[in-house]
């Protein structure tokens, strides 16, 4: 008994241990700050920069303008005019006038009405407040000192706005029923298409998981197909079946495919295999234990099903809900290609960034379109929580037993799946390959030829290829490191856990929002990172942000299995940790890597929306051309292009298998026993 | 490693230390001191702060105040690269896509050893863990027992002057625990490494230690040698948590003696106060059983009648429930061996007579509610 400690309750006083770091710790903590400060500057920084955008309003205020007009001698007696009282007089300018956007500018000879420009009548003008600024031509005026003009000078004088912060936009935007009409259309198409794909999701992924049906294999990959094409690509495919040439357009019954039928058939195209792969998941871990209890209790299927397999599987169904829902709600292309004058929020951002130039409306619509995303990310997170525990370890998995008669009409209804997939895929191949629909059937590849076409011809494919592969390499080193440095490193909470929030935050931001985001924010000249402006970098960059949460999380469950020990054994072994990573860390890991990088490769190929306001003429993007010759009219070019991408992401995807085997046998020899 | 401090001197010095997650204290003012040499265990219940301890003398998780010296140096705040320890945990940690002699080998790198002599010391230390022709396969090939010795060969490839174990047995089957728990004490002595080790199981702590700090609520409730641990607990926590105790309610009466009902007993000295309530405790294998009608021939007043009420057979000895209705409702618990139940013809319902030798008899506070 040679030492009792006294027992207290309460800490002594006086300061803390302070630890002192090790190298590796100042390396680990420098290198999350690092990546920490990339997702700053490529998310939260744009984001911010287009938040403050949608709050600023341009007004052209008329009180700080003041003119003197001549005789035609060219003497002034000295009368000063303000542009306020002129045009409450003549009523030149209406209030709506008034408000404008950044690059606003009003003419100032509306009021004299005795102007003209070959007259040797003088002006002079100045502004009264040394916030004023009026152009003359290009030359901008500011300051309070008078500028003498003569007539001719005179019409080329343009007021400028002057900038505020308020809500002027957003009770714009409300106040026009063609721009709030969308956030409806919006909502209406994304709940249908939810709907739709959801239930036709879940019989497909309980047809594959749950019956003894044959070809399962070949389904499983059918189902995935979708993943590997741009969303603009069913709408392609939809103009030739039911265009206004389309082949089969009769089945519309005179309904036109361009709107919301449109758009739904093409969502629940390219949002199936999002929602198979998670309710599919849901069913995988179901429990026998519970279907021999409810067998032994006598329970009809019927009920089983509801009392069973529906609760079983309810998380995965409100994952995948909310999933679809997010993915339709922020897509462009698609309703780009096929929405025809029903519009919905992602192509309003569009229409007026590209189409008026009105940046803060496209920023208004920017921010209506993140709150609906972000509920259903967040929604979907919580979901995701729950999830986890519902399996036990104890757990026997599920064994269909045959049944002839459901097989068989199982085996039907996934026929008929997988020929509503392959269809529309095969139209797209089909349209890509003859001369003229509907006119000239004969085969020819003369719509490969890109490069006699809008849109960047063959070169967009190559830079496609480029992206794709970049954003493979650098996303999944950026992604993985960042993972494992907010998973395994010291202390340091708080940094870890807003690096944890930044790493999620680009799952609920739409392609559509980031993209514009990075408009406001590294077009700005007197932003350092403007050079990047226009160039590969960019287009990298905001790629790997935009699918940064999925990878992420494939990076952390992957890390998370690890043992948590082994850091603090390469430590007591004095060994650096950066030996340990690359010696243990991402061998063991390799699969998640591998995963993630296809992921990042796929996704890079296909998409369009955060990269169509970044690309440049140098730096035209195959997926991009697939929308610009589709709206240049070229549409076969775009379902050859399109199809393009899809082999090359087929073609990605069976390298990735070869090349897992490959490396994975050699490296992974220790899985075996 | 040159190990400066010769066996038997001070080693490792613990001093105030306190650990607190947020508002929770994990730790509470620890001091503690460990010898060159010594194999010390941390025993305690889940929770009671003794794996804290360890990770805070490793630097793996720092203490929030108080001072770790090792070997002479103040490591309070030294991160755990700059230690000198070695650790073995339950999981074993080995690298799975390593070999077991890269595992080995892993911590032998960069210290300016060569290929040659790395090599060499790796197929010592497999020898020294039994497992010399394994080298070759990877961890998941070799079973549980086995990669735990792997790792203890990693651990002490160094000749790290502090050898940590953080249950290192939990993870394995009841035999190959007992065989390892033998053979690391034996690597343990020949090696002379100091050793500490943390484990809930305290069988293995009697059987392995020197000295056995038993921890509760991030306190230190005792620490001595397992037998002292043992036979003389400093309070009824030590007393329940190691081994079995029989516990009576009772009293202080005049000179120390403890009445049990109207009965009273004599017992080991104790420092309370006439009337003070206190815990009577004795442990079942220190009743000494007595055939019936021995208390009136010979009169040993440490002797009571009891109906034994129930015998259960486990081997080596009978575990028998005796009541006397002076217990009120607790049954006192006695090991008996089955010589004396043959000798004494005891068997399930008859009266009998026990003794509880004086010196065996201890009185304990009672612990408040909730402790």
């Amino acid at each position: 008994m040679s030492t009792m400690s006294t027992n207290q309750d309460t800490l002594p006083a006086g300061p803390d241990i302070r630890p002192r770091l090790s190298r590796d710790d100042i390396l680990m903590r420098g290198s999350m700050m690092v990546i920490a400060l990339y997702l700053i500057v490529t998310l939260a920084l744009p984001l911010y920069t287009m938040l403050s955008k949608s709050f600023s309003t341009y007004r052209v205020e008329l009180s700080q303008y003041e003119f003197q007009v001549s005789d035609e001698a060219g003497v002034f007696d000295g009368t000063i005019l303000t542009a306020d009282e002129l045009n409450r007089q003549l009523g030149v300018y209406s209030d709506t006038d008034l408000t404008t956007g950044s690059d606003g500018r009003l003419p100032v000879t509306g009021f004299f009405p005795d102007f003209s420009f070959r007259s040797p009548v003088m002006y002079q003008m100045r502004n009264t407040t040394e916030a004023g600024r009026f152009l003359v031509g290009s030359t901008l005026n500011e300051g309070t000192d008078w500028v003498e003009l003569d007539s001719n000078t005179f019409r080329r004088v343009q007021m400028r706005p002057v900038q505020a912060r308020g809500l002027g936009n957003f009770i714009n935007y409300f106040s026009t029923p063609a721009l709030f009409n969308s956030i409806k259309n919006s909502l209406w198409i994304s709940v249908v298409s939810t709907i739709v794909t959801v239930t036709l999701a879940f019989w497909f992924a309980y047809a594959l998981n749950r019956s003894c049906m044959r070809f399962k294999g070949a389904f499983r990959l059918i189902a995935m197909a979708p993943i590997l094409v741009p969303s603009l690509l069913p709408g392609i495919a939809l103009v030739y079946l039911f265009g206004n040439q389309g082949m089969i357009k009769e089945l519309l019954f005179g309904a036109s495919i361009y709107g919301p039928i449109g758009i739904v058939i093409g969502s629940v195209f390219f949002t199936f295999p999002h929602a198979f792969l998670i309710i599919s998941t849901a069913l995988a871990i179901s429990d026998a234990r519970l279907y021999e209890a409810a067998v032994s209790l006598r329970s009809t299927p019927w009920r089983t099903f509801w009392t069973v397999t529906i609760p079983g599987a309810r998380y995965g169904l409100i994952s995948a809900a909310f999933v679809v829902f997010n993915l339709v709600i922020t897509d462009f292309g698609l309703p780009k290609v096929i929405g025809g004058q029903f519009n919905v929020l992602a192509v309003d951002i569009y229409k007026q960034v590209i189409g008026q130039q009105n940046f803060e409306m496209g920023a208004v619509v920017s921010v209506v379109l993140v709150i609906p995303a972000i509920l259903a990310f967040g929604i979907d997170r919580m979901v995701q929580s729950k999830q986890v525990a519902l399996l036990s370890a104890r757990s026997v998995p599920y064994q269909a037993t045959p049944n002839p008669k459901t097989d068989r009409i199982f085996l039907i209804y996934c026929s008929l799946i997988g020929l509503f997939i392959v269809g529309l895929l095969a139209v797209c191949q089909f349209a890509a390959l003859i001369k003229f629909w509907p006119y000239d059937l004969s085969l020819s590849l003369k719509n490969y030829q890109f490069n006699k076409m809008d849109g960047g011809g063959w070169g967009s494919y190559f830079n496609s290829i480029k992206l794709a592969f970049l954003t493979a390499v650098i996303g999944t080193t950026v992604v993985f490191f960042g993972a494992y440095l907010v998973e395994k490193s010291n202390g340091f909470k708080t940094g870890r856990s807003i690096f944890q929030m930044f790493a999620m935050l680009p799952m609920a931001i739409p392609g559509m929002v980031l993209g514009l985001s990075y408009i406001f924010f590294f077009n700005n000249p007197s932003n350092p990172f403007n050079a990047i402006y226009g160039t590969m970098a960019i287009l990298v960059i905001c790629t790997v942000t935009h699918f940064y949460t999925v990878s992420h999380l494939t990076a952390v469950t992957a890390l998370k299995q690890m043992d948590k020990e082994f850091e603090s054994v390469s430590a007591s072994l004095k060994q650096p940790t950066m030996k340990l990573f690359a010696r243990v860390t991402v061998p063991v890991c390799l699969p998640a890597v591998l995963d993630i990088s296809i992921y990042l490769f796929v996704n890079a190929m296909t998409t369009v929306s955060a990269v169509v306001f970044l690309y440049s003429p140098k730096t035209t993007l195959a997926s991009i051309a697939v929308l610009n010759m589709d709206d240049a009219g070229d549409i076969a070019p775009a379902a050859a292009m399109g199809m393009m991408i899809f082999y090359t992401n087929a073609a990605a995807r069976i390298v990735h298998l070869i090349a897992s085997k490959g490396i994975l046998a050699r490296t992974q020899a220790w899985r075996s026993r | 490693m040159l190990q400066k401090t010769p066996p038997g001197e001070l080693y490792l010095s613990i001093q105030n230390l306190w650990k607190a997650f947020g508002s929770f204290l994990a730790l509470k003012d620890i001091s503690l001191e460990i010898k060159e040499g010594e194999f010390i265990c941390f025993l305690g219940p889940s929770g009671c702060g003794k794996t804290t301890l360890l990770r805070a003398i490793a630097g793996l998780d720092l203490q929030t105040k108080g001072t770790v010296m090792q070997d002479g140096k103040d490591v309070s705040n030294l991160p755990p690269s700059e230690r000198d320890f070695g650790i073995v945990f339950q999981s074993y940690a080995l690298f799975p896509n390593l070999t077991i002699e890269k595992n080995i080998a892993f911590g032998l790198e960069n210290t300016g050893r060569s290929k040659s002599d790395i090599a060499v010391r790796v197929s010592e230390l497999l020898n020294l863990v039994g497992l010399p022709d394994q080298g070759r396969k990877y961890p998941a090939q070799l079973s549980g027992g086995q990669q735990q010795r792997i790792a203890l060969a990693r651990a002490i490839a160094t000749n790290p002057g502090l050898l940590l174990l953080d249950e290192p047995l939990s993870a394995l089957d009841a035999k190959v625990r007992v065989h390892l728990r033998h053979e690391i004490k034996e690597l343990q002595r020949k090696l002379g490494v100091t050793t500490v080790m943390v484990t809930h199981d305290q069988e293995e702590a009697l059987a392995m230690a020197d000295r056995i700090v038993v921890m509760n609520h991030g306190v230190i409730e005792q620490v001595g040698s397992p037998t002292e641990i043992y036979r003389e607990p400093a309070n009824l926590f030590v007393a329940d948590f190691i081994g079995e105790m029989n516990q009576i309610q009772s009293q202080v009466t005049k000179g120390g003696r403890l009445s049990v009902g109207e009965k009273t007993f004599a017992c080991l000295s104790h420092t309370f106060n006439d009337g003070t309530p206190v815990i009577a405790a004795i442990r079942p294998e220190d009743i000494i059983p007595h055939e019936a009608g021995y208390l009136d021939t010979g009169g040993n007043r440490n002797c009571i009648e009891v109906t034994l009420d129930e015998m259960e057979f486990l081997g080596s000895f009978w575990r028998c429930r005796l009541n006397n209705e002076r217990f009120g409702s607790s049954e006192l618990i006695a090991d008996f061996s089955i010589n004396a139940v043959r000798r004494l013809e005891l068997e399930e319902g008859r009266s009998m007579v026990i003794e509880l030798p004086e010196n065996r008899l201890m009185a304990f506070d009672i612990p408040e509610a909730g402790a």
